[in-house]
């Protein structure tokens, strides 16, 4: 059983704005029978403003406390102001919900991103189903998702990865999968080349690093009377030290992130980050 | 919340009065262990036998011996399945079903994560599983067949015995997962055949947390966990002597009100009858001939399960559902999905089990909430028309 605030059990009880706008401004609909939840939301706007807003909805009790929640809480409002509304927000309306009812929260901002959208004459943002097998359940991110950022965004880390995508961010409970995802899918571009822009081994990734800052880095910095020195790597982290000259100059974090860094990601790995040792 | 009708005893039962009064002395003066050499601990264990063989003649077992408690029916399946491939090492190969309980699935795919081979077996529209598919997956290399008894959403009763007899000319060991069977249908495992066979007390008027798994004289396996002679060392540690001592009681009148399960089948198919009356978008899944007598399972098409639950525990009726509304997963109930059952009609799936305390009243108060509650949330939702009242998919 879950355990509900007062305010999502009044909601769903007693929802608020049930139903249809015939001539309705904007139309968001997320969610499918096949997912097992739903929402088509409607919104009425005259100069701006949210005058109505009016939801059905086809999920659990707390998709209908949130989708009732969303259609009181934009109402009045401008559709920019509307528009800013997160799922954290209709979480806190709610008093709270339980960590694998976010989900909830988040269809109901995203079927008012898609209303939104409608109302402005755009193609809704949200697709209607989501690919793939849903990993993180709280935030509803599917293994594609995380495959793609892996691929598309050359994430590779656990902490990119929640920060881009959101999953494993509420209860935590699916990071052990996310972390297996991640290195499948590194571990996939090391076998096939042509998915991933650069299947580096570490020590390759070693090699060309070095490789860069004894052929273009340090000749740069001595000419300024300056020295760098190479400390360690940690995955896409590069630790170095800069010497003579550079290391007093005030413009030392300067060098490194303009330069030390651009070269590096230029020759080396577009993911590599410089840190100062 | 006035009155309480549970419905849901799939997932648990109400502790039978006699069970309790049975326990109880073993919270007081009766604390010995079993396994003490002086009579103070040694009376226990005769209480310990006793029960032993309640359960055995509950399950058609020749001797009492043959049964080891266990802690739950979670773990007596993975003592089976685990405990025989342990023995038969050379041996890859595991056969079970799609419809299995977590209990035996997600061990399933476990041990293909491990390397061995699984074969799922699947289920018709009815949830009974294909008994040919199973036949021909047998070979050489199979170490053993996992299969259950009942199933827990849909009541559905497999052709055990026809499984049994079919792998015990092959010498391969059979287990079954008996949780919902024992209890509600008469279980013989003779007849069944099968080498194991795995329950838990509390599905049928025992406490929590004391199961027992019956293993055939002569079975081979090996433990799963190492300690003391307990259980002849196939789950070794101090013994839950209330827990064990209440079970044998409850296997003891489970045995004795076989009789009454006539009774609890007609007010499930009053239930049943009245559900299909009053409501135009309800539908049954299962085999209804071949179903445990305590369960039904019904979709209300169009609407979600979770909230129908919500809505009746406002009434407090409590039911299930095989809705995965907590995950907005693509996988609501896998035995719904297994079944091929529509989407559409998954999620809005119910399932209300009985038991021999439920009364004519508490069906005919759920029959009397049960359509409102419908019609309020096919009122709410995208994909009904409530001009037309016909649904609309999107
Ligand atoms: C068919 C089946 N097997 C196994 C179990 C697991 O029982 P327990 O939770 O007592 O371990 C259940 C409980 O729902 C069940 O229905």
């Amino acid at each position: 059983m879950w355990e509900y605030t007062e305010k999502v059990k009044e909601l769903y009880t007693n929802p608020k704005n049930v139903g249809k706008i015939e001539d309705a401004d904007g139309v968001g609909h997320v969610g499918s029978v096949v997912c097992g939840d739903a929402l088509t939301l409607y919104i009425k706007v005259e100069n701006g403003i949210i005058t109505d807003a009016k939801f059905e909805t086809f999920g659990c009790g707390s998709a209908i406390a949130s989708s009732s929640a969303l259609t009181e809480m934009i109402k009045g409002k401008t559709v920019e102001e509307a528009e800013k509304i997160t799922n954290q927000d209709i979480v806190e309306y709610l008093g709270g919900l339980p960590e694998q009812k976010i989900h909830c929260s988040v269809m109901g901002r995203e079927a008012l991103i898609n209303a939104i959208a409608d109302y402005r004459g755009e193609k809704p943002p949200i697709e209607d189903e989501p690919h793939g097998e849903i990993i993180c359940h709280c935030m509803n991110v599917t293994d594609e998702d995380i495959r793609k950022a892996v691929h598309e965004k050359g994430v590779t880390n656990l902490e990119d990865m929640m920060q881009l995508t959101g999953a494993g961010t509420v209860c935590g409970t699916c990071i052990p999968r996310i972390e297996d995802i991640i290195e499948e899918e590194k571990s996939r571009c090391s076998v096939t080349p042509s998915c991933c822009d650069e299947p580096m081994t570490n020590l390759q990734k070693i090699r060309k690093i070095e490789e860069t800052i004894n052929a273009v880095v340090r000749p740069a910095l001595k000419r300024d009377g300056g020295d760098i020195e190479l400390i360690d790597i940690n995955g896409d982290d590069v630790f170095v030290r800069l010497r003579g000259a550079c290391s007093t100059c005030m413009t030392a974090q300067v060098t490194l992130e303009n330069f030390v860094q651009e070269e590096l990601r230029k020759n080396v790995s577009p993911k590599l980050n410089i840190k100062l040792a | 919340m006035e009155r309480v009708v549970y419905l849901d005893n799939n997932a648990t039962t109400m502790v039978a009065p006699e069970v309790l009064d049975a326990m109880l002395p073993f919270f007081k003066d009766r604390y010995g262990n079993p396994s003490s050499m002086h009579s103070f601990g040694g009376l226990v264990a005769k209480d310990m036998l006793r029960a032993r063989e309640q359960v055995a003649r509950l399950l058609g077992a020749d001797n009492d011996f043959e049964i080891t408690f266990t802690g739950t029916a979670t773990e007596s399946d993975n003592i089976a399945i685990r405990g025989i491939l342990g023995y038969y090492k050379e041996k890859k190969h595991v056969i079970t079903s799609t419809t299995e309980h977590p209990a035996v699935l997600n061990l399933c795919k476990q041990l293909e994560k491990e390397g061995y081979r699984v074969t799922f077996v699947p289920v018709g529209s009815d949830g009974v599983v294909d008994v040919e598919f199973l036949k021909n997956s047998v070979t050489e290399d199979t170490a053993i067949v996992s299969i259950m008894h009942a199933n827990n959403e849909t009541g559905v009763i497999n052709p055990v015995e026809e499984i049994g007899a079919f792998l015990k000319e092959r010498g391969i060991p059979f287990h079954v997962d008996g949780v919902q069977a024992a209890g509600k249908i008469p279980v013989d495992v003779n007849k069944i055949n099968c080498d194991l066979y795995s329950i838990s007390a509390h599905k049928f008027h025992g406490p929590k947390g004391v199961g027992a798994l019956y293993v055939r004289k002569g079975t081979r396996m090996r433990p799963l966990i190492y300690g003391g002679h307990q259980e002849k060392g196939r789950r070794p540690g101090t013994e839950n002597v209330s827990g064990v001592v209440g079970m044998g009681k409850a296997a003891e009148l489970a045995l004795l009100h076989l009789k009454d399960m006539p009774k609890v089948a007609a007010l499930r198919d009053k239930l049943q009858k009245g559900i299909l009356e009053k409501i135009k978008t309800a539908s049954i899944n299962g085999a209804i001939e071949k179903r445990t007598p305590n369960t039904l399972n019904a979709s209300f098409e169009f609407i979600e399960g979770e909230s129908i639950l919500l809505y009746l525990d406002r009434k407090g009726i409590c039911v299930s559902t095989g809705s995965a509304c907590s995950s907005g997963s693509l996988e609501p109930s896998h035995v719904l999905r297994a079944m091929n059952i529509p989407f559409s009609k998954i999620h809005g799936s119910v399932r209300f089990s009985l038991s021999r305390y439920t009364t004519e009243e508490d069906i005919d108060y759920t029959l009397q909430e049960l359509p409102g509650v419908i019609e309020t949330l096919l009122t709410i939702s995208p994909f009904w028309d409530n001009e037309k009242k016909v649904g609309k998919i999107f």
